[in-house]
């Protein structure tokens, strides 16, 4: 089957923090900043709630790319949530890259409550990327797949 | 150097300083062993074995043993010790109740790689230190010891025991076996090429668990994988993406933790290399947040629960990467 690049509308699974980022995403919405309704936000309390599985879940229920939004380093409201973040995300995405699944369907971003501009921004730039990597295959499972 | 172990197994009994021994004896085949707890001075004399094939790591019995009533006596290989240190670490053994002797340990032999040769109906295996002769039920037949050594005694990170209460014999030397090279040979190929690599590994999967089960780092009494609501605790040969998730979940629960003991290839029945996802992990973290051995000590505290506020963004993935 041919993959028509046109016609190609990613899914984007966004982890945003309770505090800063889904802040910030909602400030770019009043503020009328535009981002892609591929987008898919999914609330949690800080982004070191974001277990490993929720990402691979994430991608088997037909996400195309997966980014984990959190308050900037030093700033989370529980004070070091997000540094965990950091470490395990990293090695996480390190694993995807290592099994040879393209790292560039996962992202990690530090948004504030006052970025709703980088949020948009963001946002645009991550759908736009994951758009020309085309429709996640490496990491899909069939049973789910969208007829 | 069993009969040695054998006499101060009998010894330490008789002193009541322990009231059981946790070891190998044969298994189903004269080629395998399984550990096995002996109580009493007749036991060890008939059943005790400890030789080429005597590979198990011992330590995860011990979160079990260690609760119950007396003190048992471990005989731990090297590579074994890391697993007991990072267990004592983690609060699963009961460190007081455990008397640890140290044992040197030669490269353990691989009744499987034996087997590839086309050698079959083994009864006895002979080592001269540069020959194996088999006895078998066709006759004898030999080849040289090195093809046969134990995939995860190939890259051994060295004979030095981090925790024991006595030893037996001399305490050897750490070395290094370049256990990183294989991942960093992986790491340098194509996206695609890694794909595929990993698919034809993983897709042998049968889900039989033996390797999460083996793992001493794998002591959750309640695992994930165990959750029937969550539609991975069957087989994951329905999906490809069962099987990643698996694998990626199993290797990550044990990212910083992980000793590297290789048990988890060692009992696959399906040979995936599974201790190259583990040590992708271990090299990571080496490279990222410094140099770390999970068991080196007792009390050490993991990379992956802690952090420094200048640890590199997770964009360093997409910086570092090749293709
Ligand atoms: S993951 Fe494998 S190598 Fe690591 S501790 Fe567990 S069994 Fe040993
Ligand atoms: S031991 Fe091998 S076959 Fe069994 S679950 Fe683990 S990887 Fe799969």
């Amino acid at each position: 089957m041919q993959v028509n690049q046109k016609e190609f509308e990613p899914v984007i699974a966004a982890f945003c923090c309770n505090w800063c980022s889904y802040a910030g995403a909602d400030l770019s919405g009043t503020n009328r900043l535009s981002y892609p309704s591929n987008v898919k936000i999914i609330r949690v309390p800080c982004s070191c709630r974001v277990n490993p599985m929720f990402i691979l879940r994430a991608f088997q229920r037909g996400a195309d790319g997966v980014i984990i939004c959190g308050c900037h380093p030093g700033d989370c409201h529980y004070t070091s949530g997000n540094y965990f973040t950091r470490r395990r995300m990293t090695l996480l995405f390190s694993m995807l890259d290592y099994l040879g699944i393209e790292r560039d369907r996962t992202r990690v971003e530090w948004v504030s409550a006052a970025e709703g501009a980088k949020f948009a921004a963001t946002m645009n730039d991550f759908t736009e990327t994951v758009r020309k990597l085309g429709p996640n295959r490496r990491l899909e499972d069939l049973r789910c797949r969208k007829q | 150097m069993q009969e040695a172990m054998i006499k101060r197994a009998k010894e330490l009994l008789a002193e009541g300083i322990v009231n059981r021994v946790i070891g190998w004896k044969r298994g189903e085949f004269a080629y395998d062993s399984t550990p096995a707890i002996f109580e009493t001075p007749e036991e060890l004399e008939r059943d005790f074995v400890y030789d080429d094939l005597t590979a198990s790591n011992l330590s995860k019995y011990l979160i079990k043993e260690s609760r119950k009533a007396g003190k048992i006596l471990a005989f731990l290989k090297p590579c074994d010790t890391y697993s007991l240190n990072q267990l004592t670490c983690e609060h699963r053994v009961i460190r007081e109740n455990i008397h640890v002797i140290g044992i040197p340990c030669d490269p353990k032999i691989d009744a499987e790689k034996i087997k590839a040769k086309g050698i079959s109906g083994i009864l006895g295996i002979k080592n001269d230190g540069v020959d194996l002769t088999i006895d078998t039920i066709y006759g004898k037949e030999s080849m040289p010891v090195s093809e046969a050594i134990m995939e995860k005694c190939l890259s051994c990170k060295g004979k030095k025991h981090v925790t024991y209460d006595e030893l037996i014999g001399e305490d050897g030397e750490l070395c290094d076996s370049g256990r990183f090279d294989m991942v960093a040979e992986l790491e340098a190929m194509t996206a695609q090429e890694r794909y595929d690599f990993w698919r034809s590994q993983l897709s042998k999967c049968i889900r039989c668990n033996a390797c999460r089960n083996v793992c001493p780092a794998c002591t959750c009494e309640k695992c994930v994988f165990d959750n029937d609501a969550s539609g991975i605790a069957n087989k994951a040969a329905a999906d490809s993406f069962e099987e990643n998730m698996f694998h990626i979940i199993r290797a990550f629960h044990v990212a910083g933790r992980c000793t590297d003991c290789g048990e988890c290839s060692r009992v696959c029945p399906q040979n995936i290399p599974l201790h190259m996802l583990n040590r992708k992990f271990i090299k990571d973290i080496n490279e990222l947040y410094g140099t770390y051995q999970a068991g080196e000590k007792p009390d050490s505290v993991s990379p992956l629960t802690s952090y420094t506020l200048d640890d590199c963004e997770a964009s360093i993935v997409h910086e570092r990467g090749t293709e």
